[in-house]
């Protein structure tokens, strides 16, 4: 028998939360991403840990703040709508600079849409978590596997710039059963010495805020942060090329949209047609430079979205559209097919760019 | 598996492939009863639902007993009116695909003193050893007694359905029969039948006994 085990996409995420060191839990339940509020309501008091059900989002997104503040690795998890309502505690832990972990198992929008798959947060979280200028590092698995893993990584990039990760999945992704090995390897969180965590005496108080009283420390500390985040759009993009190297024609997807996008640039292939695919894993940083490469090499550019077309704009800004960019899509709950793929591919391959 | 009683309940943890085997056993059972019903009384689970074989099982000739939700965009953990048919119905023999764990099973509750008073029932745990809450004999059993509290009706066997969906090999089944005779002695109750997907099935022959082939669901991803 392997060691992998047969595992859902939710329960990965909480799984590997609890080997990252994530001992506090926070939620409130909302499908498709019940699954890891109910994982850690069964594990957490088995290991010491705090698994709470929140009375709204707002509360668990705000219990969030306390323990990343305490200097602890904490997370929240929702989907589409519960996101929106933590919007603000989203913006005040970047205004406050915690670090913490946030899944969002997407469903279909806008309102509260309906239970099936959806993309359709994209500009959510790479763009608008709430208000004010910030970002969150925004990460986005294609299997069972990466859901742990990124779920880890998420916790290591939360911890080593002090802001938020986001998971960014779908419901798909979440409910779909795969075989994961969870001998992951996890870094220590860093010293964090600016935790409101008692001063012993020892030292000065250490505050937690998102107010500032006075507009140009407000500024400084804008700047500062957009600093920080030049470092990681320099340092931590992540993204897997597939068949890139002769190809004429590049999709663009990630998610449960670069699955579907695999199976019809195989099918292409064998028809000869030479198409590849660049799947960014992190949606913030964007993968900007690998795109730019590329719209020196293609023809022209196929956004395979569960949306109606959101990462399409990163892509034609990336590639400074130089070629052409189409969309392939559906929303509302529904995937496209990998016929339906194929079918772009085709297009663009006779030149029909639209 | 024959000798098929009045119901036939599929219980086990959440996620151990019991609609898979519902869909099967359901198959199965129409090749040596015609009046043959399959139904979905999961009310936690909103994907990959038994709906999702709908076409493929009414074209069977088989009774399709489902919330008219299941598998829509409204989640709303209803229970089809037509439920009672199951336990009413005293020609129709029907598979009962119920929900994972305790909080599953408690759908059954509604049924429950019809059918042990009725008594001509066959109530299965399935168990994947797989899966990361289930990885040994004292857990599982854990899961069934937390089940049996639930629904208020007792086990009567256990379906080894060990596997690690598509990467599953012959040895992974083979390594779980221990595991499944460890339950079935703690529990006092036979091991039913493993199964096992199809292609596997002819590797296995003469090493595991009661060996039932499963054609898997299809799925798009």
């Amino acid at each position: 028998m392997s060691d992998k085990v047969l595992m859902k996409g939710n329960e990965a995420i909480a799984e590997a939360a609890i080997i990252a060191g994530c001992r506090h839990y926070f939620g409130y339940p909302i499908t498709p991403q019940t699954e890891i509020a109910a994982y850690m309501a069964k594990r957490m008091p088995k290991i010491g840990g705090c698994f709470l059900q929140a009375e709204s989002e707002i509360a668990a997104i705000n219990m969030v703040y306390g323990v990343a503040s305490a200097g602890k690795r904490v997370m929240t998890s929702s989907s589409s709508p519960g996101i929106s309502l933590k919007g603000e505690g989203l913006s005040y832990m970047a205004g406050a600079d915690m670090p913490c972990l946030v899944v969002n198992v997407q469903r279909g929008g806008p309102g509260l849409g309906g239970i099936q798959p959806s993309q359709s947060d994209y500009f959510q979280a790479t763009k608008a978590g709430g208000h004010g200028d910030f970002r969150m590092i925004v990460l986005a698995p294609a299997s069972v596997q990466e859901m742990a893993e990124l779920t880890v990584k998420g916790f290591e990039l939360a911890d080593k710039y002090r802001m938020t990760s986001m998971l960014l999945a779908d419901g798909t992704m979440g409910q779909m059963m795969e075989p994961v090995a969870l001998d992951l390897e996890v870094k220590p969180a860093p010293e964090k010495p600016w935790a409101t965590n008692g001063t012993k005496m020892q030292r000065a108080h250490n505050i937690t805020n998102s107010l500032s009283l006075v507009a140009e420390e407000l500024e400084a500390l804008n700047f500062a942060r957009y600093e920080k985040y030049a470092e990681i759009e320099k340092n931590e993009v992540m993204y897997e090329e597939y068949m890139m190297d002769d190809a004429e024609i590049c999709i663009a997807a990630f998610g449960i949209a670069s699955r579907v996008s695999r199976n019809a640039i195989d099918e292409a292939r064998r028809q000869g047609i030479k198409v590849g695919m660049i799947r960014p894993i992190t949606l913030w940083p964007f993968p900007a430079a690998p795109f730019k490469a590329a719209a020196d090499k293609v023809k022209s550019f196929i956004s395979v979205e569960l949306s109606m077309g959101q990462m399409i704009e990163d892509v034609r800004l990336a590639t400074e559209c130089k070629k052409p960019v189409t969309l392939c899509n559906r929303v509302g709950g529904m995937i496209p097919s990998p016929e339906q793929v194929l079918e772009a591919i085709i297009k663009a391959n006779n030149g029909g760019a639209n | 598996m024959k000798n098929f009683k009045h119901i036939t309940l599929m219980c086990g943890h959440y996620g151990s492939g019991k609609t898979n085997v519902a869909v099967n056993l359901a198959f199965e059972l129409k090749k040596q009863h015609e009046n043959t019903a399959i139904a979905d009384l999961d009310i936690v689970n909103p994907y990959f639902r038994t709906r999702d074989s709908e076409k493929e099982l009414t074209d069977a000739g088989i009774r399709v007993i489902c919330s008219r939700y299941a598998g829509t965009n409204l989640d709303a953990p209803a229970m089809p009116p037509e439920m009672y048919a199951i336990t009413e119905d005293k020609t129709m023999k029907t598979i009962v695909d119920v929900g994972g764990d305790d909080r599953g099973a408690y759908a059954l509750g509604r049924l429950s003193k019809m059918i042990t008073d009725e008594g001509d029932y066959e109530m299965l745990m399935v168990i994947n050893r797989s899966r990361p809450l289930t990885r040994d004999a004292e857990s599982t059993i854990e899961v069934m007694r937390e089940i049996e509290a639930a629904c208020r009706i007792p086990f009567t066997g256990i379906v080894n359905n060990t596997n690690l969906g598509r990467e599953t090999t012959a040895e992974d089944v083979l390594s779980s029969i221990a595991y499944a005779e460890e339950v079935s002695a703690l529990s006092g109750l036979p091991v039913v039948m493993t199964t096992v997907r199809e292609d596997i099935a002819p590797s296995l022959e003469g090493k595991c006994s009661n060996v039932f082939p499963l054609k898997l669901q299809n799925n798009l991803i």
